[in-house]
């Protein structure tokens, strides 16, 4: 129990701390906190596999993700400092909406006692609930369908990604050599 | 399971709120992009806390399914800030009113 609390301390500050931290960078850190704690926690439900995936696609892939964007972004320009801070306008709104839901979520849950599945074995153990062994058997034999739509999603992401963030995007490009092979060649407008 | 699922339900309304606040308050679009990572990872919270209390291992597939849709979302978000960036020179969302009616 000591440790939950410890774990779920951690996971609010860090997630306080990434959404009102000043530079997207500070919010880059705390969001790292935070998936490490929650890791822990998935270990803490008989998760482990699902522990390892989350340090390894979110920590590993996805911050990276945004660690780039923002190096990106702020390379030669302070584009972050760009307008007036609205934060404390929204702040007041924003978290009465916050509280109004945690009390709905609370009434939901508060009345309900869950007991919980025994399941043999500890956390790591080989072939337990939650293990890689496990986990794998349910991918790939009940749940096939939901993984190849995983990689389908993937595959339009990236293909997505191409076409919105290339220099000369293939969306453009044939369309303009199109253009030009029926008008001929656009003639240079004069100034 | 010493700890009541009921506790790591309300941690992750915790979480989830505290995310909603981010999206709604902040005007970075670099936040509001992590603080939609907050939401994902509260659901997953609460899809993992249910397979461990009816001993399904369901929910991990599910929760698998959305750390794959979170991957997709923030690699299209982040290209679009940077399309964004690169034909305004601004990061922030009041200034991108082009679509607006």
């Amino acid at each position: 129990m000591i440790g939950f609390v410890l774990l779920a301390l951690a996971m609010i500050a860090s997630a306080l701390f990434t959404v009102t931290a000043k530079k997207p960078v500070y919010s880059v850190v705390g969001l790292l906190a935070n998936f490490i704690a929650l890791a822990i926690t998935y270990l803490t439900l008989h998760a482990e596999f699902l522990a390892v995936m989350q340090i390894v696609v979110y920590s590993g892939a996805i911050l990276i993700l945004f660690v780039f964007v923002i190096a990106l972004l702020s390379s030669g320009t302070k584009p972050f400092e760009a307008g007036p801070n609205r934060m404390p306008r929204a702040l007041l709104p924003a978290a009465l909406f916050g509280l109004v839901g945690l009390a709905a979520v609370a009434a939901a849950v508060g009345g309900t006692i869950f007991v919980p599945a025994t399941i043999p074995g500890a956390t790591g153990e080989a072939g337990v609930f939650g293990s890689v062994a496990d986990f794998g058997t349910a991918l790939f034999t009940r749940n096939l369908l939901p993984f190849e739509v995983t990689a389908f999603v993937l595959m339009v992401a990236i293909v997505g990604v191409v076409l919105l963030a290339a220099d000369e995007s293939p969306l453009r490009a044939p369309k303009r050599a199109q253009r030009e092979s029926i008008t001929g060649p656009r003639e240079p407008i004069a100034r | 399971m010493s700890v009541p699922p009921g506790a790591y339900v309300i941690l992750a309304a915790v979480l989830f709120f505290i995310g909603v606040v981010g999206v709604i308050a902040r005007r970075n679009p670099l936040i509001q992009l992590m603080s939609i990572e907050l939401l994902f990872n509260s659901a997953n919270l609460v899809l993992v806390t249910f397979a461990r209390v009816w001993g399904n291992n369901a929910g991990h597939i599910f929760a698998f399914l959305v750390i794959t849709v979170a991957a997709a979302e923030a690699a299209i978000g982040l290209a679009i800030v940077v399309i964004v960036f690169r034909k305004t020179r601004f990061v922030d969302v009041d200034e991108v009113a082009a679509l607006k009616g």
